[in-house]
């Protein structure tokens, strides 16, 4: 039996974060990220010897634009006692995401069309900034995170991206872009800053994926 | 003198208007004179002729609205804005509360609160960091003897820069609404605030020389490589329980004692021999949430009805400024189980209005908040600060 629960409860607030980046990385590109903005119902359900299921009904808006908000249903199932395994999350949206086809475009031949590669660092910079050329770049990096996010969440952890601390573009010979990223992961309930590395491939029609993913050791220093 | 304008709506009525500027013993003075019906007719009418002129449009049928009621009203603020901006720019005081700061340029601006607004304000040092960096507090006062008191704090976390730069706006809003605002005047007409700008500066100065995200003191562990201890774990409530971590290399290391940081024993000792402060209020970043005891138990504190009350009724005051929503609840059951937290101390001691602030945002930019939200964070939470400090006044305990 499902289980009606406050939407403050730091189970519910951790649940929707995930789906919220969920969200964000299957329909996230360098035009538009998804940010969780609120959440309007949440219940539980304890599946015996599965797991435990929680069901979300949620608003999410488009990062650069926050009057634009959608409606996002979801599902999310933390796996009984296997460490490794990650959630499964499905969602729907309702309503229309905003096109950024000829925002995509100008990205993506701007990039394709520089001879030195791009090479950048600390997006944002300590005081919050991310200059306009950079926003595509930081916006990918939050999409594709999602993927990373999912693949390492448990009921016990709530992760933000932090900061982007190294990102190079990789040339390809065929269409797509390539961009190999060192960020920072805030892990809220540890309060951790954990280094990850990931490679990031992006194409107008083909969406955002990570193709390879790793957690960077931290030094003593840090 | 009223200045109206008027809206023509054909040739005929921009005629009526010209002959009515035709009348001289009306002293009439056109700011925008009629000319054609596109463009409104913006006039200076002297008091009294006021009436005369109005009764005139009305029988013409011709639309009016009063854009002035009263100019003289609108001259003598100007002067006096003129003037106070001149008073400003001569007491040479550039600071800009719209940037993030380094240490020393913080503890200037502290120092020069404490000189421009000496009659209310003065700057105490209530111990040393561990790097021996003096802790400053700064108090509001309006009377002489020790009275009840109001504790604020920021900074515990340095990388969480939204704080200690929102804590240095408040004290200038404290220290120059006294005597204007009714509230902050009656609140400081019978209590004393004190506010620490920066509890953790030897972090603080950390974030800005090697690694901004750095946020537990750095204090060294012995028998460890890893440095610093999370200081908002190291205080005695439920200490050494769970959400805490007894790693040295962990960003929430407890510490190897309750008290064994300096900051957090400064802080305890002030609080301990002041004996009579009434509410605990610790500022960090982010999260935007507004969460009572406790931290380290899941049970609802004794007082959790008002706490929660007084806590919804803040965060309304801080949506009624920019729509910035925040979430209220204990710290256990919102955000995580934690022990050795501050205001779990303070409440155990005794101070039932113990409060923690996560200020902005929820994630965009989290620590690396854009310098352009810092003064529209301190403002809202100044609003829901003030909530519970008036709450407070009315309810001394």
């Amino acid at each position: 039996a499902a289980m009606e629960l406050p939407l403050s409860h730091r189970s519910v607030t951790r649940a929707a974060a995930l789906a919220a980046h969920c969200a964000c990385y299957q329909r996230g590109g360098p035009g538009r990220g998804l940010a969780l903005r609120a959440v309007r119902r949440a219940s539980r359900q304890d599946i015996d010897d599965v797991g435990r299921k929680y069901h979300l009904e949620l608003v999410l808006e488009d990062v650069l634009d926050k009057d634009s908000t959608v409606n996002c249903t979801a599902e999310v199932l933390y796996h009984l006692g296997h460490k490794n395994v990650a959630p499964d999350v499905q969602f729907t949206i309702e309503g229309e995401l905003k096109n950024t086809d000829e925002a995509d475009n100008i990205f993506y031949n701007r990039i394709k069309s520089l001879e030195i590669e791009l090479v950048a660092e600390n997006i944002p910079d300590s005081h919050g900034n991310i200059s306009p050329e950079m926003e595509p770049i930081h916006l990918l990096a939050w999409v594709a995170s999602g993927y990373v996010i999912w693949q390492n969440s448990t009921e016990k952890t709530k992760f933000q991206l932090a900061q982007i601390k190294h990102v190079k573009q990789v040339k390809r010979s065929d269409e797509y872009l390539e961009f190999d990223y060192v960020i920072l992961l805030h892990e809220m309930v540890s309060q951790e800053i954990i280094p990850w590395q990931m490679t990031v491939l992006w194409h107008p029609q083909h969406g955002v994926q990570v193709t390879q993913d790793s957690r960077q050791l931290k030094h003593a220093s840090e | 003198h009223q200045v109206l304008r008027i809206k023509t709506r054909n040739e005929e009525e921009v005629k009526t208007l010209q002959l009515l500027e035709s009348l001289e013993h009306l002293e009439l003075d056109f700011w925008i004179n009629p000319s054609t019906p596109t463009l409104p007719v913006d006039v200076r009418v002297p008091a009294n002729n006021v009436q005369a002129v109005k009764a005139f449009l009305e029988s013409h049928g011709i639309e009016y609205s009063i854009l002035i009621e009263d100019l003289q009203v609108v001259l003598d603020k100007e002067q006096q804005d003129m003037a106070y901006s001149q008073q400003r720019e001569r007491s040479s005081n550039s600071f800009n509360y719209g940037t993030y700061h380094s240490l020393d340029s913080i503890y200037a601006e502290l120092d020069h609160l404490a000189s421009e607004y000496s009659n209310i304000v003065s700057m105490l040092q209530i111990g040393k960091s561990y790097e021996k960096r003096p802790l400053y507090v700064l108090r509001f006062s309006t009377g002489r003897s020790s009275r009840p008191a109001i504790w604020i704090d920021a900074g515990i976390h340095s990388r969480e820069w939204v704080t200690q730069a929102s804590a240095i706006w408040i004290a200038k809003k404290i220290a120059s609404d006294y005597g204007k605002d009714p509230s902050i005047t009656s609140l400081l007409n019978k209590m004393d605030i004190f506010l620490l700008a920066v509890t953790n500066p030897d972090g603080y100065v950390f974030t800005h020389t090697t690694n901004r995200m750095w946020r537990k003191t750095r204090s060294k562990n012995q028998g460890s490589p890893c440095i610093g201890v999370d200081p908002n774990r190291n205080w005695d409530a439920g200490f050494g329980g769970p959400g805490a971590s007894s790693n040295p290399c962990s960003d929430s290391y407890r510490g190897p004692s309750a008290n064994s940081e300096v900051e957090v024993k400064s802080v305890v000792d002030f609080i301990k021999n002041h004996g009579n402060i009434q509410a605990f209020l610790t500022l960090h970043s982010y999260s935007q949430l507004l969460m009572y005891p406790y931290g380290y138990k899941c049970t609802e504190p004794a007082d959790y009805a008002e706490l929660d009350a007084l806590g919804r009724a803040a965060a309304s005051s801080i949506q009624s400024l920019y729509g910035t929503s925040f979430t209220v609840g204990s710290i256990c059951t919102t955000i995580y189980q934690a022990s050795g937290g501050s205001i779990d101390w303070s409440y155990d001691y005794g101070i039932k209005y113990s409060f923690a602030f996560e200020l902005r945002d929820t994630g965009r930019y989290g620590f690396l908040l854009p310098a352009s939200q810092i003064i529209p964070a301190a403002e809202e939470t100044w609003l829901g600060l003030k909530k519970i400090m008036e709450h407070v006044r009315d309810n001394l305990y």
